[in-house]
């Protein structure tokens, strides 16, 4: 599969001599939803700054589809959408000028973009603020109208920074549909969230960042397996009086009607529930106790 | 290229017209006040100035500050706030070059300037009957002066880190020299020593050249009075795309 980003030893040190990247290289493949994940300050958003066109970098090279970022500035400029953490519009503008005028700084005329700007708005059910200013929209609908933003050119890779912070669940869902959407179209999303469930939802391959190096690159599922422990909560019917022991599992009583198991890799949820019923234990309800993803993740970044 | 550029002027038209209450009214009540006080009042006393009613002669002046504060007010704080805002970041994404948003927003400034000159002058036409001896003298003088400022306010804006910053050179420095520049008077008044000084204000020519488009009478050869200016938006142009090119205030170093 081609790459639709690659980086080659991309470093930056800022001027007050803060190494926020330490020579990384990142490979993502065209048609990739991809997460790029770290701690606060791992990098993150230093390396979409410098993709994206927002940040130089110290040393080290970018490539978009095989473009080299410094000799085919424009070129790469079109093909990627950034939607940063930060809102960046100007908040006294209308929400439909906001999207015009970024369609008119990557020369598409004003009538075209007129059309885009309506699809997308629509699309983010903001088109009936399209007049409003944009500061009078809520956090979430503001998120929207930066992802709309992000598109109004049609890129061929879109670079989302924290997207759903501060987003209620149901924009969240209707959201992550619609990129899921895009990424079915053929479009490359590069992701980065503090939501790892979003991340494993969503992303086919991850990179983890931890104090500017790329400590991980790799499938997600791959990933995945390699939790060798699930830790799981679960709610009895039955009181839980006495220790409980499980073979290949450590087992917890948290109260009388509450148990943490640690399952060992061999060892099914289905094995748990026979082994506490065999001992006259019911299982009410059960869940997992912690992200398969954030224990991965919290293993390689501490 | 040109799609970007007509993007960028029409949004910093929208903007300062958006805002018409806090643009284009205050310099016509200050224009109105200036004509009141310096005209009307004390004019009568005052007299003649270089043969001519003293009302009509601050009338060329009042209308060049009108134009060189709106010039630089326009980039000064619309390219201040898209820093503010990090909305500056929706242009270094996209395609459009340096030179380009700086031609926009310079744009801006001439439109604003012309907008709130046009304004005045007609606010000017009520009290008194205005004279024009040469348009095309009032045109390049207009153009040459709104964009010189503009590009002083957008180089002004580049290092600017807060609102007190956008307010400084306007009220310490722009003020003064326009007050100096002639506006008020005709520099062939003033003591040898203060009339030399005055060569090096770049508003004195620019102001002499204004009046002379407008009631025909001027202290400097006109080719030195564009001479000044031109001079000078060469070198704020070549500062200001400079200042863009190495991104600074506005790509993290």
């Amino acid at each position: 599969m081609p790459l639709a980003l690659s980086t080659n030893h991309l470093a930056k040190t800022y001027s007050n001599n803060l190494e926020a990247l330490k020579g990384i290289n990142l490979k993502v493949e065209e048609g990739d939803f991809f997460a790029l994940l770290g701690s606060n300050g791992a990098g993150k958003t230093t390396a979409i700054g410098i993709i994206s066109g927002l940040l130089k970098s110290t040393s080290g090279e970018v490539e978009i589809n095989g473009l080299n970022q410094k000799n085919h500035s424009n070129e790469v400029k079109k093909m990627i959408g950034l939607m940063p953490q930060e809102f960046n519009f100007n908040p006294h503008e209308p929400n439909i000028e906001i999207l015009i005028n970024q369609a008119g700084y990557f020369g598409i005329p004003r009538k075209d973009a007129k059309l885009q700007a309506e699809l997308l708005l629509k699309k983010m059910e903001l088109w009936d603020r399209r007049f409003d200013v944009a500061q009078s929209l809520s956090g979430g609908m503001k998120r929207r109208l930066m992802l709309a933003r992000a598109l109004i050119h049609r890129p061929k890779i879109l670079i989302l920074d924290e997207p759903t912070a501060g987003v209620d669940v149901e924009i969240r869902q209707s959201m992550w549909h619609f990129l899921t959407q895009l990424n079915d179209d053929g479009m490359t999303i590069i992701l980065t969230t503090h939501y790892l469930e979003e991340a494993e939802s969503l992303c086919r391959n991850i990179a983890i960042l931890s104090n500017g190096e790329l400590v991980l690159q790799s499938n997600m599922r791959k990933l995945l397996a390699r939790s060798k422990r699930q830790v799981i909560i679960i709610d009895t019917i039955e009181k839980v009086s006495h220790p409980i022991e499980i073979s290949h599992c450590d087992c917890e009583v948290l109260d009388e009607n509450t148990l943490q198991v640690s399952q060992g890799e061999e060892v099914s949820i289905s094995d748990v529930v026979s082994a506490l019923s065999e001992q006259n234990i019911n299982v009410s309800h059960l869940r997992s106790s912690q992200n398969r993803l954030e224990a991965l993740f919290l293993s390689l970044t501490s | 290229m040109w799609i970007a550029y007509k993007t960028i002027v029409i949004k910093e038209i929208l903007r300062f017209t958006r805002i018409w209450v806090q643009t284009i009214v205050p310099p016509v009540i200050t224009t109105s006040l200036y004509l009141l006080i310096f005209g009307g009042l004390m004019g009568g006393r005052i007299g003649q100035m270089q043969g001519i009613e003293y009302i009509d002669f601050i009338v060329p002046g009042i209308i060049l500050m009108t134009v060189i504060m709106q010039s630089y007010a326009n980039t000064v704080s619309s390219f201040f706030m898209t820093k503010y805002n990090n909305s500056f970041e929706e242009l270094l994404v996209s395609t459009t070059p340096n030179w380009i948003i700086l031609l926009g927003f310079v744009s801006g400034g001439i439109a604003r300037g012309f907008c709130v000159g046009l304004a005045v002058t007609l606010t000017i036409s009520f009290f008194v009957e205005i004279n024009i001896f040469s348009l095309l003298i009032i045109a390049i003088t207009f153009f040459l002066t709104s964009i010189m400022f503009a590009l002083a306010g957008f180089i002004n804006a580049v290092f600017a880190r807060t609102f007190d910053d956008i307010s400084i050179i306007p009220n310490f420095v722009l003020l003064p020299l326009t007050y100096l520049g002639g506006m008020f008077y005709s520099i062939d008044i003033l003591p040898s020593f203060w009339r030399g000084l005055s060569a090096f204000n770049p508003i004195y020519y620019m102001m002499d050249a204004f009046r002379l488009g407008f009631l025909g009478i001027g202290s400097i050869e006109l080719w030195k009075a564009f001479l000044v200016p031109i001079s000078m938006i060469i070198l704020l142009a070549i500062i200001a795309n400079a200042l863009l090119n190495r991104g600074v205030s506005i790509k993290t170093e």
